[in-house]
């Protein structure tokens, strides 16, 4: 990726103070998204994925402790007023989330909800806001767009709703899309239409896409680029290809052996031992160190920097597969 | 017990809902499983393959007897257990177990692990509390849980652990048959990975006949013999897992197969998919004839047969059972999208 990157995320932490003490969510994240670029941010549950993508617009609760930059379009999203935090998000960066019936307000229909969007950041009238709002819904593909913009949202099955929420995404054309786990909720035939539907805005608006999931297959789909995450740290960053093809990292190398991989046919799925590390301040040796069959001492009392394997290519691991085929 | 007989025959099993009415909507019936028959043979493990609304969860829950079937029959071992008393159905309940879907909500707050592993014995007055214990202890271990992990209450557990206390519940009596229900959906993929094997270890040692329920296609994969795949409250494709992956006849297991998505980019980019066109009709009013028909691609070659008659589950070709008017014995159906390819066994 040659171009000038969209966005400049740096040294991106996240802490929480909860009840039980102080979580370290994110630990010192690192990454860019080039114009058209389709990101993919993979992990568990609780691996940070999530949270990094929130802490960019800002959705994150007060108790939210976040440190680093995000610099997009030449501003500091992590240090910006709330006035002009309200100019970029839903209008340069947009958000997708998972469960698009609870994103969606239950008591207005659909076209108030998408043309909500477009009066607040556009200024457009009551009228032209309705046009618009059956515009984006021809766009995601939602048949006889002109009657159902005037419908609820329980009157649209789960697939139709995330196609709502994609339009709502959409309506001021931002540069960037972040998604997080918009098939998760879906049925597979669905899905297949949502992953379409992503690439073709890609293809046809130049959209940026952030894709936050936990399935791999989603991610060998649509991503170009891979990041995994682990226990709130960038463990891995590959293009799609090279990541399946070469993995580098432990953890990825176990994630990979873990899924059932259709039309194969598997005696045995790999499992990693143990259970992922939660910690109060961020670790100072390697966060996969007690499940890793390579550990040593270096693992056990060192971070481990990111480092480039191959061009492209960035792993956080003293003992990568590129070392052992060496 | 006959030993002769399939450990489960389900026969023409409908089970239909009322719907109440409410503001705006009528009432109505919700055909949820519509004359659905197949047989669970000894020793197997069967997926149920269907998407969401598809009536696996009810298929299950009537065989297992926590639904009353509307008809149909259901026989456990060559016996009818379809309309047996509460009463009578219990000493049965030894021998047909269900492991459920979430193994947060289906496990007791107020009992340790080990209390609810330990339960079905003591319901069923089958030991002592000494024997109890060492029962316990043992399918602790079989199932992979360490003995501290019996003093422990399920909100203690990690989800991985929580599924592993269900499945020792499933198991102490040593069922003939389980019934599982989307048992590793809740789970994060590596955890998933340990149930996985687990199951397939499990069933290998005690020989018990599985019912695997799923909507992921690569899981029934990796754990079963024979897959059954339900569209809208009816079967539409009964086969071997090779057949069903190698050679897929009916036009909706073709666009699951092609939906299904496999984990790598360099395979994954270059298959032929189909995308099926539109929602999935509602049970409350499923289409006439064939009930794929609605969303089918191959819709222009079946009508108007599709129109207006139900395709019957058939034998196409020895133990392949198709749902399909294009699909009979020596004609196939057009393949319209690529199955993920199948590659010798791995690791």
């Amino acid at each position: 990726m040659s171009a000038e990157p969209l966005l400049e995320v740096s040294d991106l932490s996240v802490r929480f103070d909860t009840d039980e003490g102080p979580l370290q969510a994110v630990d010192r994240v690192s990454f860019t998204l080039a114009p058209r670029e389709v990101l993919g941010i993979v992990g568990e549950s609780g691996c940070g994925k999530s949270v990094t993508c929130m802490s960019l617009v800002r959705l994150l609760p007060e108790t939210a402790a976040v440190s680093g930059s995000a610099v997009f379009d030449g501003v500091d999203l992590l240090a910006l007023g709330p006035r002009r935090l309200r100019r970029v998000r839903g209008r340069e960066i947009s958000y997708i989330f998972q469960e698009p019936m609870t994103s969606l307000n239950p008591v207005f229909t659909v076209g108030d909800q998408i043309g909500e969007v477009v009066r607040r950041h556009l200024g457009l009238s009551r009228r032209a806001a309705r046009q618009r709002a059956v515009e984006l819904l021809q766009l995601v593909r939602i048949p006889a767009p002109e009657r159902r913009v005037d419908e609820y949202p329980h009157q649209l099955s789960g697939g139709m709703r995330q196609r709502v929420m994609i339009a709502m995404a959409l309506a001021c054309d931002p540069k960037v899309l972040i998604a997080d786990e918009p098939t998760t909720a879906l049925d597979v035939t669905i899905q297949a239409g949502i992953l379409d539907l992503m690439r073709e805005i890609r293809e046809r608006l130049g959209t940026a896409i952030v894709l936050v999931t936990h399935n791999l297959g989603v991610v060998a789909d649509i991503a170009d680029r891979v990041i995994v995450m682990y226990a709130g740290r960038k463990v891995e960053e590959a293009p799609a290809e090279e990541l399946f093809a070469a993995p580098q990292h432990p953890y990825t190398v176990g994630l990979l052996g873990a899924i059932p991989r259709p039309g194969e046919r598997q005696e045995r799925l790999e499992e990693i031992p143990g259970r992922v590390p939660a910690a109060a301040a961020p670790l100072e040796h390697c966060v996969f160190a007690d499940r890793c069959r390579y550990a040593d001492e270096t693992t056990r009392t060192q971070v481990p920097a990111l480092r480039a394997v191959r061009r492209d290519h960035l792993v956080a691991c003293f003992h990568p597969e590129a070392d052992r085929a060496a | 017990m006959n030993d002769a007989a399939p450990a489960l025959e389900v026969e023409s099993l409908v089970k239909h809902f009322t719907s109440g009415r409410r503001i705006g909507a009528g009432g109505g019936t919700v055909h949820a499983v519509d004359d659905v028959s197949f047989s669970l043979r000894q020793g197997e493990m069967l997926g149920l393959v269907g998407e969401s609304g598809s009536g696996k969860t009810t298929l299950a829950n009537c065989v297992v007897r926590l639904h009353e079937p509307t008809s149909g029959s259901i026989r456990l071992h060559g016996r009818d257990i379809t309309h047996l008393s509460r009463r009578d159905l219990r000493p049965l309940r030894r021998d047909l177990h269900m492991v459920f879907q979430d193994p947060y909500s289906s496990l007791n707050p107020r009992m340790t692990a080990g209390e609810i592993v330990g339960e079905p014995l003591r319901l069923h007055r089958l030991a002592g509390r000494k024997v109890r214990t060492g029962r316990v202890a043992e399918i602790f271990e079989r199932v992979g849980l360490g003995p501290e992990h019996r003093f422990r209450y399920p909100h203690e557990l990690s989800g991985g652990q929580r599924q592993r206390v269900g499945l020792a519940r499933s198991l102490i009596l040593n069922p003939s048959v389980l019934v599982a229900d989307e048992p590793v959906s809740a789970l994060d993929v590596s955890v998933q990975a340990s149930i996985l094997n687990l199951l397939r270890d499990l069933q290998r040692d005690m020989g018990f006949s599985c019912l695997f329920i799923t909507h992921d296609l690569a899981t029934v994969e990796f754990l079963c013999d024979r897959i059954a795949v339900m569209y809208l409250g009816k079967l539409v494709e009964v086969a071997s897992r090779d057949e069903i992956f190698r050679d897929p006849e009916h036009p909706y297991t073709q666009a699951l197969l092609s939906a299904a998505l496999v984990p790598d980019p360099a395979e994954q980019r270059q298959r032929r998919r189909v995308v099926l066109e539109g929602d999935p009709p509602s049970p409350l009013d499923p289409p006439s004839g064939c009930r794929f028909r609605t969303r089918c691609p191959l819709h222009d070659l079946s009508a108007p047969d599709s129109d207006e008659i139900e395709p019957p589950l058939r034998e196409v070709s020895p133990d392949h059972l198709v749902a399909c008017h294009l699909s009979a014995p020596g004609s196939k159906t057009p393949r319209i999208a690529d199955p993920p390819v199948t590659t010798p066994v791995t690791g």
